[in-house]
């Protein structure tokens, strides 16, 4: 066992508890695959070296939850022809500054004389366009429902402080289409799921219901610490073993059943459903992104800046895709580690820690080196 | 990008009322409010903050473990670089 890490964490000597519970309830011939749908578990997985506690016929499948990730090529261009505009400054997250597009990343098109700022709030980008009456602010917004009712309030202050030179390039995506289409691509199978904590915070564990209801499939609820997550692996097992599938929260101490209302309305306030949207690896999915409403045109950076649009394929040696939905694992790719690396990222797995890649490059390739 | 870092209320800001001044660490800060209810803070009270907004309120022992997750994971300096780099709400001198 190498747990690395737990003694800074809460009651560490259940961990070895919870371990061997987790042995008790399987099926010694039975091959376990469940999804880790969130990018912070998939870090926490590797940070702490939770494989190596888990029987070898539990397998963690790494999912979608990670919003750069998901994000398509075609839409860091758009972003980036933005930036490109007269008189224009592009405001992002840290994690969108190394993210690849066509053309290279937000960073070197700001060493290439674009205004391109980082910002940690969309707050920060709003205080931006206040602060630069001549320039237009455009905020790039990508995030979950962790991150979208924070974009819908600073678009609603915009409006109740009449900020006509700010606007949102709104890449928000909704975590449920895509553990759907998951679940309906054919040739996937997954036994059960860890839901995601932080946005459950928001929307709540309802939403995961059809997960057990239609497919027959546990899900979780977890938080991050090691325990949480283990903990959460052993509530699905025990499901599974009893042929049951319900939805169960293991975060309660942070996730309320009925997720936050007040985030609810300002989502509902700002926002409507994008008929598709693309995702990278995935492809397109039917109600699974946000856009502003029409009332919120004039904020609205696509109805204000004609933006490419166009659709642009991975590069075709990057497995990005399979990885993104659980078919291979980072190390089969032929790129990883050798042209695709952090310090050099050829998708965009690779450049946020929550990345099924970065998380392996930098924690799984250790242990290897070490156990070596 | 989905850091979620416990900060503690300290004061409530005057003219204000969309913000609260929390403590994260001994950087104090000003966070937005509006994704809580009305009225559902008060002093001393621990919230869980997410891109300058909080997000949810908890108690002081999720707090801690919050916290010391954050700490674990290797995290911790980048949720200090953010609460510091919240530039919207900086009138304190703190800045930077």
């Amino acid at each position: 066992m190498s747990l690395k890490y737990v003694d800074e964490f809460r009651d560490p000597s259940l961990i070895a508890t919870v371990a061997n519970e987790i042995k008790r309830s399987i099926d010694p011939e039975r091959h376990y695959r469940i999804m880790e749908v969130c990018g912070g578990h998939t870090h926490a997985i590797y940070r702490h070296g939770l494989r190596d506690i888990l029987p070898e016929n539990v397998e963690l499948v790494h999912g979608p939850g990670c919003p750069v990730c998901v994000l398509p090529t075609g839409r860091v261009d758009d972003g980036l022809a933005i930036a490109s505009q007269p008189n224009v400054v592009l405001a992002c997250f840290g994690d969108m500054m190394r993210v690849p597009g066509t053309k290279g990343t937000p960073l070197e098109l700001r060493a290439r004389g674009a205004d391109i700022r980082m910002v940690y709030s969309p707050l920060d980008a709003l205080k931006l366009a206040q602060e630069n009456p001549d320039t237009h602010v455009c905020f790039f917004a990508i995030g979950f429902e962790t991150t979208a009712p924070s974009t819908a309030l600073t678009v609603l202050r915009a409006r109740e402080l009449g900020i006509g030179n700010f606007s949102v390039f709104s890449n928000h995506v909704t975590i449920v289409p895509a553990m759907r289409a998951i679940l309906d691509s054919p040739g996937m199978r997954l036994d059960g799921f860890i839901g995601p904590g932080h946005v459950s915070s928001i929307i709540g564990c309802r939403p995961f219901e059809f997960v057990a209801q239609r497919y027959g499939k546990p899900v979780v609820v977890a938080g991050f610490e090691p325990l949480d997550v283990l903990e959460s692996i052993l509530m699905v097992l025990r499901q599974l073993r009893a042929r049951e599938a319900t939805v169960e929260n293991q975060y309660r101490r942070i996730v309320p059943w009925q997720g936050n209302a007040a985030a609810l309305r300002a989502l509902a306030a700002a926002f409507e459903l994008r008929p598709y949207f693309e995702w990278r690896g995935l492809g397109f999915i039917s109600q699974s992104a946000l856009k502003l409403k029409s009332a919120f045109a004039e904020w609205d950076a696509e109805a204000r800046f004609a933006v490419p649009g166009v659709r642009v394929t991975d590069p075709r040696a990057a497995q990005c895709g399979e990885i993104l939905k659980g078919v291979l694992k980072p190390p089969q790719c032929k790129l990883f580690g050798k042209e695709c690396n952090p310090e050099h990222p050829v998708g965009a797995l690779m450049v946020s820690s929550e990345g099924a890649c970065a998380a392996h490059y930098r924690y799984a390739r250790l242990d290897e080196a070490v156990h070596a | 990008m989905c850091l979620a870092i416990p900060g503690q209320v300290v004061a409530f800001v005057a003219e204000q009322p969309a913000l609260v001044r929390v403590d994260v660490g001994g950087v104090r800060r000003n966070v937005n409010i509006g994704l809580l209810e009305e009225g559902e803070l008060a002093l001393g009270d621990w919230v869980l903050i997410h891109v300058g907004f909080a997000l949810s309120k908890i108690g002081e022992a999720e707090a801690r473990d919050q916290l010391r997750m954050l700490r674990a994971m290797g995290e911790d300096e980048l949720a200090m670089e953010e609460v510091r780099g919240y530039s919207f709400a900086a009138d304190d001198g703190e800045r930077r």
